[in-house]
């Protein structure tokens, strides 16, 4: 307030009005107003929570993350136990939010690209099928379809029993390799004879990181390919090569782990080996993906249609055929517009997986925020770690999104 | 001209056409039923093949739905006595729907708990609710009839709540207090006169309502029989939730979209605090902070209904979301809108309502109303936190021993229910972006 008044008397005397009628200062009395409201908000706040803990005997601490924890969770992609601390039991809900958000990410852009793409058919049986998809996905609520979904696998699907005997009321699908039980989705997994340090984790991890090298190596093979191109006009062959750098070492170290197929195999009453994919899993998956499949479809659709009619019709001018033409014209203006709200997509699919709930999938809002709280009677701290843990998820995001955006953004004038 | 004309007469012609041939019809593989089959469902081998792939499964699904929707048992106790009923009828294993849950239970899904013979009230009131929407939402109506809609509110919950009707009429009588101080001083001076358009209803709230209304009722006492929030569920809440929130979030998310755009340094950062807080994270964790953190935020003693705390929570979460969507808007207009507005000696406000907004909102239409259709939908998380909505019914239903194992016939009229509503809204906003449009008519 000092430079108001210094500012004021420079110009000859400073009245009070100014404050309020004068455009220089009364954004300043706006501001300063809206400080001070504002800090009483939260200075009353504060105020209750503390004045509230204190009458029930309660104040702010994390230890409790530190505590055993005592309960059991029903699928755990890292090693846990009911002895394990909360922190872990956290953890390990992270994992299944992050795991179950990236299937359905990876799923739901296969379903929406291609239902975006059938959508804008010339066949009219197709383009018209495709509306009834978007529009009855993007009209219901999601929590309904993700207990549609959970209620079909868990009543209208044949009991594991139903598989045994000489004559069985149900059989395994594809070479008896899948089973889809009202127990859930037994599928074959990759067994390793012989795996690195003996922990299967640790190969997968040393084969994925075969993968990446053998991409970032083709990315070497391609841009000395291009160079080649730019200075004598041929291109080379080069996907072979490429293909082989990529695959050829995850390949090999398959084999030397001595890699196989697990299948799931009828054992008493259940089935034994394999990957069993819960009923919760599978229909929060799949409810997840057809539900922003739809929104993605429009996105998809809208970012094609954005595309005009000259920029194909001017590549073909120039002699470009049309998968080149799909390549270098459209999908780079069409993928400018369809990203970023693909990714807001993502981001709202991550957000959405907490309906887990409604299933009694074990991702972070129900061990985090549910048993746990209910455990230990935390719910400020609870709750505060639970909603930090997706803000920070969704400001991630958002923050590459941003980055994105940067980059492809039209460089005008 | 004339000589070939000698020439062709000389030749004594026998026939000259006088009139044009009429233009003989197109083959008939390029006209009519056959010409659209072959452009559209056949035009290539892959079209062919998609063609056939659709129709394959929309036989399917229809083969399997129909007779089983057809056949459906409208009258029985169980899904047991459905059962035999169909075993009688069409004999065993054969699809038949039992839509008797629906004929049992229709009025739990769409009233929840609400007293039987009151069922009137709240569909009065919807429907009073929604009759008065009709002005804001077609602009051919007469305009006098906007009164109705700004007595809709109190109408609707006077209605659907019941109790005295002093309560719903001191509260508007409240407004109209505003109103009348903001009238009175606005001559005097401006800011005074908005000071006082807050205050003074708010102070009349916080102390001189409630002694009135119960002087106004122990003097003229008229009052309908009170029911209590908790009774109230089904369809009838996701109602009353999704239509409060609607309405509130929209100016709400405005002003938060101005805030942000704001030159004003603290309110544009506090703006995008929130807006950005509200966005992280899932809906779900804050209705679980309405229901168990929001007693810590309040002074002691304080425990207001569960449903105005979701209400509150749905509208904070929704203008969070309708406030990015009018910033996309108000981005998207050129810079010289705003600075012919301030050319014209219009101040902020001003400004903002006859030239910005109006352009900014069209914008955002599609954006608001899929907000809007979200927000419909999200109502039905409210089931997490113990209220009754659809599908927390039809867990109950499905649980009870009569009921145990059906589905399908639930979740129908259930998705029905929401597609209804939520389609009606994306068309609603379709129309109005055609009305709206000023360019290439």
């Amino acid at each position: 307030m000092t430079t108001i008044d210094h500012a004021g008397r420079g110009e000859g005397g400073f009245r009070l009005s100014q404050l309020l009628y004068d455009r220089r200062y009364r954004s300043l009395t706006i501001q300063a107003v809206a400080m001070i409201l504002l800090v009483l908000l939260v200075v009353w706040l504060v105020d209750n929570t503390v004045t509230n803990l204190s009458r029930q005997g309660k104040d702010i601490d994390f230890g409790f993350l530190g505590t055993v924890a005592g309960y059991d969770i029903n699928q755990t992609l890292i090693p846990y136990s009911s002895q394990d601390t909360h922190l872990r039991a956290a953890a390990v809900g992270i994992l299944n939010t992050l795991l179950v958000a990236f299937l359905g990410c990876i799923a739901a852009t296969i379903v929406g690209v291609l239902a975006g793409v059938a959508r804008l058919s010339r066949n009219w049986l197709i383009s018209g099928l495709m509306a009834v998809y978007v529009e009855g996905f993007r009209n219901v609520p999601l929590l309904l379809w993700i207990i549609v979904i959970f209620a079909v696998m868990s009543e209208g699907m044949p009991q594991p029993r139903a598989f045994r005997g000489d004559d069985p009321a149900a059989s395994m699908l594809l070479g008896d390799s899948v089973a889809i039980t009202n127990r859930g989705i037994y599928i074959p997994g990759v067994e390793f004879a012989a795996p690195l340090a003996g922990s299967t984790g640790w190969t997968w991890a040393l084969i994925l990181g075969a993968v990446l090298a053998g991409v970032l190596a083709a990315r070497v093979v391609k841009k000395r390919a291009d160079a080649r191109q730019e200075a004598t006009g041929e291109r080379p062959v080069t996907w072979p090569l490429r293909l082989a750098l990529i695959l050829g070492p995850a390949i090999a170290l398959l084999f030397v782990f001595g890699a196989g197929l697990n299948k799931p195999e009828l054992a008493g009453f259940n089935f034994q080996g394999g990957i069993h994919m819960r009923n919760s899993l599978i229909a929060l998956w799949f409810a997840l993906t057809l539900y922003t499949g739809a929104f993605i479809a429009e996105n998809v659709r809208a970012g094609i249609l954005s595309v005009s009619k000259g920029q194909s019709e001017a590549a073909f001018a120039l002699g470009l055929r049309p998968g080149r033409t799909m390549s270098l014209i459209i999908l780079p203006q069409a993928l400018r517009v369809i990203i970023p709200p693909l990714i807001s997509q993502y981001l709202n699919l991550t957000k959405n997986s907490s309906l887990a709930l409604a299933v009694g999938y074990m991702d972070v809002r129900s061990t985090l925020g549910g048993i746990t709280i209910n455990q230990t009677g935390r719910e400020l701290e609870g709750m505060l770690l639970l909603g930090l843990f997706y803000l920070v998820t969704s400001l991630t995001i958002s923050a590459l999104l941003n980055v994105y955006n940067g980059s492809v953004k039209l460089k005008e004038r | 001209m004339s000589d070939t004309h000698a020439q062709t007469a000389a030749f004594q012609a026998s026939f000259v056409r006088e009139e044009m041939v009429a233009a003989s019809p197109p083959p008939a593989r390029d006209r009519g039923v056959v010409k659209w089959l072959r452009e559209n469902l056949f035009s290539s081998w892959l079209n062919v093949i998609l063609t056939v792939l659709g129709l394959l499964a929309i036989w399917w699904i229809a083969s399997h739905v129909f007779p089983w929707m057809l056949r459906g048992i409208w009258v029985a106790d169980s899904l047991s006595e459905c059962r035999e009923i169909r075993n009688e009828r069409y004999g065993e294993g054969v699809g038949a729907a039992c839509w008797a849950v629906l004929t049992e239970r229709w009025n739990q899904l769409m009233f929840g708990f609400y007293p039987q013979d009151l069922y009137w009230r709240p569909v009065a009131g919807v429907a009073f609710f929604v009759a008065a929407l009709m002005p804001i939402l077609f602009s051919r109506l007469p305009r006098w009839t906007l009164w109705f809609s700004a007595a809709a509110p109190f109408v609707a919950f006077w209605l659907i709540w019941g109790g005295t009707i002093w309560a719903p009429v001191v509260v508007a009588g409240g407004f109209a207090l505003g109103a009348l101080a903001y009238v009175a001083l606005s001559n005097v001076n401006q800011i005074a006169a908005t000071l006082a358009a807050i205050v003074v209803p708010v102070l009349f709230w916080l102390f001189a309502a409630g002694p009135l209304i119960g002087a106004l009722q122990s003097a003229i006492p008229l009052a309908i029989e009170f029911v209590p929030s908790d009774d109230i569920g089904g369809f009838l809440l996701a109602v009353i939730i999704g239509f409060s929130a609607i309405i509130l979030s929209l100016p709400l998310g405005i002003l938060l979209a101005l805030g942000r755009r704001s030159d004003l340094f603290i309110i544009s950062k506090v703006s995008v605090a929130f807006i950005e807080t509200i966005r992280g994270v899932p809906l779900i964790v804050w209705l679980f902070t309405a229901s168990l953190l929001l007693n810590y935020f309040m002074p002691p003693g304080t425990n207001f209904d569960l449903m105005l705390r979701v209400i509150i929570m749905v509208t904070l979460f929704a203008s969070a979301y309708i406030a990015e969507v009018v910033r996309g808007g108000l981005a998207a207009l050129p810079k010289g809108q705003y600075e012919g507005a301030d050319s014209l000696g219009l101040d902020y406000w001003q400004s903002m309502r006859l030239v910005i907004l109006p352009q900014a909102l069209k914008i955002s239409i599609p954006g608001i109303v899929n907000t809007f259709i979200g927000l419909f939908k999200d109502t039905t998380l409210v089931v997490f936190i113990g209220l009754l909505d659809p599908i927390g019914l039809s867990n109950a239903i499905r649980a009870t021993t009569a009921w145990n194992g059906i589905y399908w016939e639930l979740f129908i009229f259930i998705g029905l229910l929401f597609f209804v509503c939520c389609f009606a809204m994306s068309r609603y906003s379709m129309y109005l972006e055609r009305k709206l449009a000023r360019e290439h008519r």
